[in-house]
């Protein structure tokens, strides 16, 4: 069968995490591996994997874009450079998959909206963050019973997963998981707060989620579409696992959720790793399968005037 | 023979004393301050000439949340109606990283605040160059807040506050967070930063209660290079609270070590106005007492006596669960969740995931 042909922008954790993911797809087929430091071990591994690589950024990949087919790429570098990195490739025609927390894009959280975004054809889709992959299907699972005054998460990350450029970023963080929290989580009022935790051996990412609905909630209907929602997680995040809740009190919903990795390329701990990587991957497959029956189109953009 | 009393080679030394009454203070109270009632406070600290005070929710900007509990006015209300008052003090903020961000740093400078604790983990001092960085943009001074101190050794507490430095901090403190630290480990600690830090970035301990060492430790801290010390009217802080400001302010008068502060005005204002106003005594009972030896965050008091009360598991259980856990600040969520799991373990709780 045809695969779509991807390239990887950013040889972090992500980037090549995201990599062992795409080897094992069977309608993707990762190409090309862009980082900007020739010793880094994401462009290491993906030597080793058969990928061809560039550390000279994205400008190291763009000459090779026609003559290998590149349909798709995905970038998992900064929110600085991603705006860049996007409009340079959709002149090409290429279909971006944002990672960072640029957020041009439409936001997508597959479970809650990847087939409403399929019906339209944007070039650039963004997977939000780690916190709001795993937060946001709950959001949306209760306010599918009941309308969510306010949303408030808080996503625990080990230290070890968490890499330099989320450091020292991390308003970024905040603010494009907060804003998605409504946009994509359907909350009128979304909060998110991140909390690093250095403990060793390192701790599985815990996320809680707490959502204020209108009036008494209706304990039964949440708590059966909370876990059907989770189930819908599980089909792409084996590791995504309730704890404890949902737990009611007054008008509030609290569900403690753990997200185990498959240890890719970091150790399960890294369930953050894995649950933005395997969206990403869901993501695209789902634009590739539509790209593959001919249903959708990648048309070169035009440079803006 | 001489009847002259040993000297202990600090009289003449400067300190300048940051009070957190109105910030630390918040979490005693729930977050339940009236704005006039920290107009009344901040006024007095003002008029005994203490130069600091923190002025926020007890989690600091952005603190207004389900998981840190909601004030009863917004962060802009408190600081500007201090602001309003205050003639000689600089008003503080503390943010956290993840929790705070640089909108809520510049909303707090409009209302007049000048000073910030930038706060992460004792590990975690990358989390904080973009915002050390605009605090010093606006002009304001910025302390690098390294929270949870005992759980680094000496070594690794000075090059996180090398970095913290080099984002531009002009103070770093050692954040007794879980009142868990002993004496000499504070001395050690900040004789080696002394040692490594340039000359003109200050030093900073903030101590809690928990252990009775609140002001033995500051004073350690004072001997060992220490230039700013946080503490609170009659402790009123998270746990068994922080280092008593007037009682600090009284050893240093005896020991000769200059503050500015007028004693028996924080004697008064501390008895007078907040000893009267707290909802329980602050003081080392056995929960805090537990924070202290176990080493968990102060914060985690109030939450953790809550989760036991709904959830029949003692509080000195859960929260000694979750030092082992080794969680840390911030991650208050975990004291329900820690509840509910041993709750279910011991039966109390049926139904789960």
């Amino acid at each position: 069968m045809r695969k779509i042909k991807c390239a990887l922008i950013g040889s972090g954790n992500i980037g090549t995490d995201l990599m062992f993911k795409l080897l094992r797809s069977e309608v993707l087929e990762p190409v090309w591996m862009v980082g900007i430091d020739p010793n880094s071990d994401g462009l290491k591994r993906a030597k080793e994997k058969g990928l061809k690589v560039t550390h000279e950024g994205v400008d190291g990949l763009l000459p090779h874009v026609e003559e290998d087919c590149i349909q798709i790429a995905f970038d998992a570098t900064s929110a600085y450079v991603h705006a860049e990195n996007s409009r340079k490739l959709n002149e090409l025609g290429v279909f971006m998959v944002d990672l960072t927390p640029a957020a041009i894009g439409p936001l997508c959280v597959p479970p809650v909206n990847l087939g409403d975004l399929a019906k339209a054809t944007p070039m650039n889709v963004n997977m939000i963050s780690c916190a709001g992959q795993a937060t946001i299907p709950i959001v949306s699972a209760v306010g599918a019973v009941q309308t969510v005054e306010y949303a408030e998460i808080i996503a625990s990350l080990s230290s070890k997963s968490i890499g330099p450029g989320t450091r020292a970023n991390l308003d970024e963080f905040t603010f494009t998981t907060s804003n998605a929290i409504e946009k994509v989580g359907g909350a009128k009022k979304g909060k998110a707060l991140a909390i690093i935790n250095p403990a060793d051996p390192p701790m599985i990412m815990r996320n809680t989620i707490y959502c204020e609905v209108d009036g008494e909630p209706d304990r039964e209907a949440i708590t059966k579409s909370v876990k059907e929602m989770i189930a819908q997680v599980q089909r792409y995040v084996p590791g995504y696992k309730l704890v404890n809740g949902p737990d009611f009190d007054g008008n509030r919903v609290a569900v403690f959720m753990e997200v185990a990795g498959l240890g890719d390329y970091l150790p399960t701990y890294a369930g953050n790793l894995d649950i933005m990587t395997a969206a990403a991957a869901r993501t695209a497959e789902m634009f590739a399968e539509r790209i593959l029956d001919g249903s959708m189109e990648l048309k070169k953009l035009e440079p803006a005037q | 023979m001489t009847h002259e009393k040993a000297k202990s080679g600090m009289e003449g030394l400067k300190v300048k004393l940051h009070d957190m009454s109105l910030r630390d203070g918040m979490h005693a109270k729930r977050e339940q301050i009236p704005v006039e009632m920290m107009v009344k406070i901040a006024k007095g600290l003002d008029a005994a000439g203490v130069p600091y005070m923190q002025v926020t929710h007890g989690a600091g900007l952005g603190g207004n949340s389900i998981q840190h509990g909601r004030a009863l006015a917004s962060n802009a209300e408190y600081i500007s109606a201090v602001a309003e008052v205050v003639k000689q003090a600089t008003i503080s903020v503390l943010l956290i990283p993840g929790l705070g961000t640089m909108k809520e740093l510049e909303e707090a400078f409009e209302c007049g605040a000048r000073s910030v604790h930038v706060a992460t983990h004792c590990t975690e001092a990358d989390t904080s160059p973009q915002h050390i960085a605009f605090a010093r943009k606006l002009g304001m001074d910025a302390s690098g807040f390294l929270m949870m101190s005992h759980l680094n050794s000496a070594e690794g507490l000075t090059e996180q506050a090398l970095l913290m430095e080099s984002y531009g901090a002009n103070t770093v403190y050692v954040t007794d967070s879980a009142g868990a630290m002993l004496t000499h480990e504070v001395s050690h600690a900040i004789s080696m930063m002394r040692d490594a830090l340039k000359p003109e970035t200050e030093i900073g301990f903030h101590g809690h209660h928990n252990l009775g060492l609140g002001i033995a430790n500051s004073i350690a801290a004072i001997g060992a290079g220490a230039t700013r010390i946080d503490a609170s009217l009659a402790g009123l802080g998270a746990g068994a609270g922080n280092a008593p400001i007037e009682v600090l302010a009284a050893v240093c008068d005896r020991m000769e070590i200059e503050t500015g502060s007028d004693t028996f005005a924080l004697m008064d204002l501390a008895e007078d106005v907040v000893v009267p106003f707290m909802d329980h005594v602050v003081r080392a009972d056995r929960e805090a007492l537990t924070l202290g030896f176990a080493g968990v965050y102060s914060t985690f008091l109030l939450p953790a006596k809550r989760a036991a009360e709904r959830f029949g598991i003692p509080a000195r259980d859960i929260l000694v669960e979750l030092g082992r856990k080794k969680m840390i600040g911030g991650q208050e969520d975990m004291i329900q969740d820690t509840a509910m799991t041993m709750a279910r373990e011991r039966g109390l709780l049926k139904e789960s995931a």
